[in-house]
């Protein structure tokens, strides 16, 4: 283990169900992110991003092969406490992660209240404050804000336990331009202030680019391709299925059409 | 613009939706007109596109307020049409392609069944011959082995094929114009690329309107002839695809630079600045 | 400050930019408050609602006579200015009886509904959060009490554990809690799988916190509507069991039994039949009504 990194992953499997009804999303993929990185997954629906992060964060249990996060190896079934802490995750439907009846105050100090952590009400209030939310917003309830703004509150909420790492699954997908924008740009201040790992899901490659400081691109559950941010901008990659994601980014280009069945 | 009158042709759209609040219009004085091209509507959430692309076909529900000093479709009014001949108009010359073809299509028919109904409805042909237009409309969306595809069920199909066959459907009866509302925002970057290039080679070669609903600026640049720009129910500018660097609204251009690009990288992405006398103007 | 406190109070009510948490309840109130009272069916429920309540609570002074005391001199009078509702063959009020009766009918459905809520909330919680085999055994337990038509298994019970008002409450909510866990289990699967409830399972949240914080909260008013609709089948099972002199026992007042009663008179003296029959079919009606407009504010589904 001489380059350790802050996410070790080697040989993940992910494999669902059983029997004849065995899916295996993930096959055998070999990452690791540096400490402070921003690393970024691309892929098409079902080429098994999504749960590679979820393997990450813990929400996916049936992976094989190692994950060590900060060097410590982690058991697929159970995780302490201070594991859970180290890794938190922001979802893609900022409708969908926000509990309706909860205000938001109440969602910040949740997570506070599991993890018996002091000082709650200071902790929220600086909270909000980072990802740019009035104060006041604590007593208001999800419905009551935009889209745009439900999301800085799932930052906040996983900003509050102090991460060493954010999860991003396509965060800004389900917003329009202009606050996608926004969203972005409060990711990209905060990595800077606080020195974030960051590992970020999409399909965008234009968002992913302007992010992360390496791209993987994924297919069927395999890596196909990393390639740091420059060579992705520039062009220079050499798999033709980067190649076709990132001419794709771009706009529609005439073409002729393969045919299909 | 054109040297003759165009395919469709809108003044000062106005459509508004009753609630138990002031009715505050969806759409206000939409004004523009469509030839045998591809135009381009672009707008965030709420911009009034979709609802602006629905009113043009009366789809929307009885007790939407739709005004409009005019709406020509083929020198028809739309507006004051009877609902039979508006029937005739939806499906025979003027089609609609929508988002998602899940919920477009009948779960219980055969695809082929489907395409083959749209044109015994409005054609009057007998099934042999319907069947072998269908068999023609599926090979000219690139389906290879129509044949097997025509008996499949909705659910049996993936999302690209399913939104080609949509467009068969759409098309077979070689409407005059086709509003696509976000045809593309469900299907991955791979299919999208051949799914448009469909829809671009039988509105070429059939002589077509198209009307391309969608936010995403970079697919509408480099697809449509012409781009509408719409915010809060109004069309702030209208201008050529190509010049859509040029555009001189802070919206648009607001709008162009909060977005990140590939080929234009930047640091940090502009914040659009939201001015209230856009809704005024 | 010229307007007056009224109209900025309810400007307070109305301010949706909250600067405490006491604002933001008063709020969420008062807007699910003036949605509820648009609809005049489901007002009318509310009011014969509030009405029993008062009646049974303040039954001492509502009623003209007191229910117990016998008069057989004055006995199957017809309704009159004295006795509003007639009096029975025993020369007991009826109008009286049935004020009084409000309170067994009150207590009955109030107590079936403690017991069956939590019980609902936790075996459809637990069977739908956790899964697996606790599902497996806590739905096949539900199964087995769905199994039987619910007013044969209270009329087993109650005949089992012997007459009383108790042992019906018993036999009622031994019928009542299935059906509930089941909603529970069913809205738990809907949102088991949420963001934000993932998101509380990665910061280590515990699976009874899960289920009490975040999602009971959420089935929550679909069971305040399905009791509340409940309420009407549990006023007719006690009345029914009442009827079969299963619930109730004389001389205390119940509307069932009392209708039970009047039937040797029926012909003689319809009042003794017909009002508590009205009395039960009224109230019922009213929870209903009240459910149904309880689901249409409460309920997004049916928004």
């Amino acid at each position: 283990m001489a380059d350790q990194g802050m996410i070790d992953i080697e040989n993940l499997s992910i494999t669902f169900g059983r029997g004849s009804r065995k899916n295996h999303v993930v096959r055998g993929i070999d990452v690791s992110v540096r400490q402070g990185e921003c690393f970024g997954l691309v892929g098409e629906s079902g080429c098994g991003k999504s749960t590679v992060l979820g393997a990450i964060a813990g929400r996916v249990k049936e992976w094989s092969g190692r994950i060590a996060i900060g060097g410590e190896q982690l058991d697929p079934a159970r995780r302490s406490q201070a594991q859970r802490r180290r890794q938190q995750m922001v979802f893609q439907d900022p409708f969908g992660s926000l509990h309706p009846r909860h205000t938001i105050g109440r969602i910040l100090t949740e997570p506070l209240s599991i993890n018996r952590l002091d000082d709650q009400d200071g902790r929220v209030d600086r909270a909000l404050e980072q990802v740019g939310l009035p104060k006041r917003f604590r007593f208001r309830f999800p419905h009551q804000l935009s889209g745009g703004q439900r999301q800085r509150v799932a930052i906040a909420r996983a900003l509050i336990l102090e991460p060493e790492i954010l999860l991003l699954d396509e965060p800004t997908s389900a917003l329009d331009v202009s606050i996608q924008a926004e969203i972005l740009n409060l990711l990209k201040d905060l990595r800077q202030r606080s020195g974030l790992t960051y590992v970020l899901v999409s399909h965008d490659m234009a968002v992913v680019a302007h992010l992360c400081d390496r791209i993987a691109v994924m297919k069927d559950g395999q890596l196909v391709e990393v390639a740091s941010r420059q060579d992705m901008i520039a062009g220079d990659v050499t798999h033709p299925y980067t190649q076709m994601l990132r001419e794709g980014s771009l706009g529609y280009r005439p073409q002729g059409v393969p045919q299909t069945a | 613009m054109h040297d003759q009158a165009p395919l469709l042709s809108v003044r000062n759209l106005t459509v508004s939706f009753p609630s138990l609040h002031a009715s505050v219009p969806a759409v206000r004085n939409v004004t523009f007109d469509v030839g045998k091209e591809k135009v381009g509507i672009i707008g965030e959430s709420g911009s009034g596109k979709s609802t602006t692309g629905r009113a043009l076909m009366r789809l929307l529900p009885k007790s939407t307020r739709i005004t409009a000093d005019r709406l020509d479709f083929q020198g028809e009014a739309v507006l004051s049409l009877s609902d039979r001949r508006m029937r005739e108009i939806r499906g025979h010359s003027m089609a609609m392609i929508l988002q998602d073809p899940k919920y477009s299509l009948n779960p219980v028919m055969t695809v082929g069944e489907q395409i083959a109904e749209t044109v015994i409805l409005h054609e009057k042909l007998s099934r042999k011959l319907a069947r072998e237009r269908t068999l023609q409309m599926l090979e000219s969306v690139h389906i290879r082995d129509p044949q097997r595809v025509m008996g499949l069920y909705p659910h049996e199909v993936s999302g690209g094929m399913g939104q080609r066959i949509m467009i068969s459907m759409m098309l077979i009866t070689k409407p005059a114009l086709i509003i696509a509302d976000e045809p593309t925002s469900a299907l991955d970057v791979s299919v999208r690329q051949q799914v448009l290039s469909v829809l671009d080679e039988l509105v070429t070669a059939n002589d077509m309107g198209l009307v391309f609903i969608s936010h995403d600026l970079n697919l509408v640049r480099s697809f449509c002839d012409r781009v509408i720009i719409m915010y809060a129910g109004r069309v702030v500018e209208e201008l050529a695809a190509s010049e859509l660097d040029n555009a001189t609204h802070p919206y648009t251009r607001g709008l162009l630079e909060a977005l990140p690009s590939l080929t234009h990288p930047k640091d940090r992405l502009a914040v659009l600045k939201r001015d209230p006398t856009w809704v005024e103007a | 400050m010229s307007a007056t406190p009224k109209t900025s109070f309810k400007a307070w009510l109305l301010n949706d930019d909250f600067s405490s948490p006491a604002q933001a309840r008063a709020h969420q109130a008062y807007v699910t408050w003036l949605r509820f009272s648009m609809n005049p069916l489901a007002l009318g429920g509310l009011v014969v609602v509030v009405l029993l309540v008062l009646a049974a609570w303040l039954a001492p002074f509502v009623a003209t006579h007191n229910p117990l005391t016998q008069d057989l001199t004055r006995a199957l009078l017809p309704p009159s200015s004295t006795n509003w509702f007639g009096t029975d063959e025993l020369g007991r009020d009826v109008y009286s009886r049935l004020v009084y009766g409000a309170r067994t009918t009150l207590y009955i459905a109030i107590l079936v509904t403690v017991i069956v809520g939590p019980i609902g909330f936790i075996v459809g919680a637990a069977a739908g959060y956790i899964g697996g085999w606790i599902d497996t055994v806590l739905m096949r337990v539900t199964d087995i009490f769905l199994a039987f038509p619910s007013l044969v298994l209270a009329l087993a019970f109650s005949a089992a554990l012997g007459p009383g008002i108790e042992n019906a409450v018993i036999a009622i909510a031994l019928t009542v809690w299935p059906p509930v866990a089941r909603l529970v289990r069913a809205e738990t699967l809907t949102f088991r799988k949420a963001d934000f409830v993932v998101a509380a399972e990665l910061q280590g949240a515990s699976v009874p916190r899960i289920m009490f914080r975040y999602i009971v909260p959420l089935c929550a008013p679909s069971v305040v509507i399905r009791l509340t609709l409940n309420m009407a089948s549990i006023i007719l099972t006690a009345a029914g069991l009442g009827f079969l002199g299963l619930g109730a026992q004389p001389p205390s007042p119940e509307w069932g039994a009392m209708a039970a009663q009047g039937r040797q008179y029926l012909l003689d003296a319809w009042w003794l039949t017909a009002i508590p029959g009205m009395a039960i079919l009224l109230v019922s009606l009213a929870f209903n009504l009240l459910g149904d407009g309880l689901r249409d504010i409460l309920d997004p589904k049916h928004a």
